[in-house]
């Protein structure tokens, strides 16, 4: 295996790019529609949740219409000139999406999300698949390992599959800070590890993990490596065929396109082995009345009518990404978190989930207010226009590990300016005064 | 008063605080009790209930709420909530209890809408604000579903220890704000 060409140790120390200036974002925040609406009594929208869901750019917005107004046509079938254009936008967005992970076209799956990704893969192992059970399923005695950090896309698919074949579900803990506990990691991965899924980065603590060593876990015990990138690839540069994981996924809708269309990306090898569960039109070659043949991957994975204006529009999103530089949004983002971490460090009483230093971190900053609930600092703060997410997250059990069930999260973008960093700050330290808290 | 206060009117915020009723208590001789545990799988906020019934002290048919203890956590909507059921409902006859139930979820459901009637409604009629935020609702709510639940459980238990002329009608429709 060559070394990495991309190292996470690259997130939070920039190197030569910085972050944008005011100018540039004001420039950024212009393609935005959305972002200049108000909210309430007049408050500017302050948008603190693209953890949660991404703003989409007018460019995303009008390659979906421009393809919708001109070029509307079913896929791969029709010899008429909009099928055709149909066919030829959709498969040059599966190219754009693939490059800007680091991936050939015939390694992206397009999925509905990232969850159906990773069950995808996670019924594939469990002989929920046609034909025989491959050389990839999961048997008893077999041990799946995920992180106690992951969110329950990440977790859930795992315990059914191990519910389902006999394997045993086994995690790597977390230390105090809020990362991965890697002395369990000799422990817990042993040649009887079949499969090693993790989160790259963390919706909740903003971690992000040391991809390269855990794939060096894994492959030293021929395990397969299942990567959730929801949370890194919309923030930095990644090349998943430079980090060596098998398989990855990831989702438009955080990263300026839209809702309804993930990918499941990965080594054409495994892809290749893991078999079909959705099957159906398309992802067939001959069909007769007794029995079925299927097509090679990744149309294999494809059953059914395809996400087609939303691969275009998601095809427009990685272009203006790649535009304004991967290097430079993690810049600018590194610059937001750390202003972030050490605004929430000053407001007495609250407690944040996950690393307080900006390094291998992403600018997801849950915190845990004392005395207050996550639904009323929400409140409280959507009373000045600033759109934060309260909740679980979809990941009880991380915050279960830090004593809290919910917690209150901010996460910037591209398009955050250091003025909602301050306003989310400067509110969050009335909050527990307004709830008697204080 | 800004739409936050309209939200957060200091009688929620009081109650939040008081959490009247909080801790379960065994029920006395002579009363029934069961409990109710509600969860909102959205945020994580949850509630245990204990609705404890008995004979009414006058003799008449319907048997009367003779305590709501309850434990949890949550948001102070849901807290606030809650505690305000045990303050109107304890010591009412149990179809006047549900009517309050039927009454106060009318109005949480109405949008806003609905004009709270506070002589019936008590400190209850300060939620008339969470109705205008859908995502709130079930917050409201989530107390005042278990009492419903426990209620209608602790009612059968009592006419199964001691049969009497028959059972009140007892509201048994549970709360589908899950949606």
């Amino acid at each position: 295996m060559s070394a990495p060409a991309v190292d996470t140790a690259r997130v939070g120390d920039p190197g030569g790019a910085s972050a944008f200036s005011d100018d540039e974002v004001a420039a950024v925040r212009a393609r935005f529609p959305v972002l200049s609406r108000t909210v309430g009594a007049g408050h500017a929208l302050a948008y603190l949740d693209s953890g949660a869901t991404s703003q989409r750019p007018d460019s995303v917005l009008d390659a979906e219409r421009d393809y919708l107004t001109r070029s509307n046509a079913a896929v791969h079938r029709g010899a008429h000139t909009l099928a055709e254009e149909a066919t030829q936008a959709y498969e040059d967005a599966r190219s754009a999406v693939a490059g800007f992970v680091g991936l050939d076209d015939d390694e992206l799956v397009w999925t509905r999300n990232a969850t159906e990704g990773l069950n995808i893969v996670a019924l594939g192992l469990s002989h929920y698949g046609i034909g025989a059970p491959g050389p990839l399923a999961l048997r008893a005695g077999d041990e799946v390992v995920v992180t106690e950090m992951e969110h329950h896309a990440n977790l859930v698919p795992w315990q059914q599959a191990c519910a389902r074949t006999g394997a045993t579900l086994r995690w790597i803990g977390l230390d105090d800070d809020g990362r991965l506990d890697l002395g369990d990691l000799e422990r817990v991965v042993t040649a009887r590890t079949k499969v090693l899924a993790f989160t790259h980065a963390s919706n909740v603590l903003g971690t992000v993990n040391p991809v390269p060593r855990l794939v060096a876990a894994a492959k030293a015990v021929g395990a397969l490596t299942v990567l959730d990138a929801c949370q890194s690839v919309p923030h930095f540069p990644v090349d998943l065929r430079a980090l060596g994981v098998d398989l990855a996924v990831f989702s438009a809708h955080k990263m300026l396109g839209p809702t309804g269309i993930g990918a499941l990306a990965g080594r054409r090898e495994v892809l290749a082995a893991l078999p079909p569960v959705i099957t159906g039109g398309s992802m067939v070659e001959k069909v007769t009345m007794e029995s079925t043949t299927f097509r090679e991957p990744p149309q294999r994975f494809e059953a059914g009518t395809p996400p087609v204006s939303q691969a275009i529009a998601w095809h427009a999103a990685v272009d203006h990404l790649s535009a304004l530089g991967m290097d430079r949004i993690a810049a600018h983002e590194h610059m937001l978190t750390e202003r972030l971490l050490a605004g929430v460090a000053g407001v007495p009483g609250v407690r944040v989930l996950g690393p307080t230093t900006a390094r291998d971190r992403v600018g997801a900053v849950s915190v845990v207010v004392e005395g207050v609930h996550p639904h009323d600092v929400g409140q409280f703060l959507d009373n000045e226009g600033i759109a934060v997410r309260v909740g679980h997250h979809c990941a009880q059990p991380v915050h279960r590990r830090y004593g809290a069930t919910a917690s209150t999260r901010a996460s910037v973008y591209l398009y955050s300016t250091t003025a909602e960093v301050d306003a989310f700050v400067e509110t969050l330290g009335r909050v527990r005064d307004y709830f008697g808290a204080a | 008063m800004s739409g936050l206060d309209q939200l957060y009117q200091q009688i929620i915020l009081d109650h939040a605080k008081a959490k009247h009723g909080f801790g379960l208590r065994d029920a006395g001789a002579g009363a029934a009790s069961a409990d109710s545990h509600q969860y909102n799988p959205l945020c994580g906020d949850e509630v245990t209930l204990r609705a404890v019934v008995a004979t009414a002290p006058d003799g008449s048919a319907a048997p009367v709420v003779a305590d709501v203890a309850w434990t949890g956590e949550g948001c102070s909507i849901s807290q606030a909530s809650t505690s305000v059921l045990h303050e109107l409902v304890v010591g009412r006859p149990v179809p006047e209890a549900t009517g309050l139930v039927e009454e106060f979820r009318t109005m949480i459901r109405s949008r806003g809408q609905v004009e709270p009637d506070e002589e019936v409604l008590g400190d209850a009629a300060a939620f008339a604000g969470v109705g205008r935020h859908a995502n709130r609702v079930k917050c409201a709510m989530l107390g005042w579903t278990a009492f419903e639940d426990a209620l209608s459980r602790a009612v059968a238990d009592l006419f199964e220890a001691s049969p009497q002329p028959g059972p009140p009608a007892v509201s048994t429709t549970t709360d589908q704000e899950n949606a």
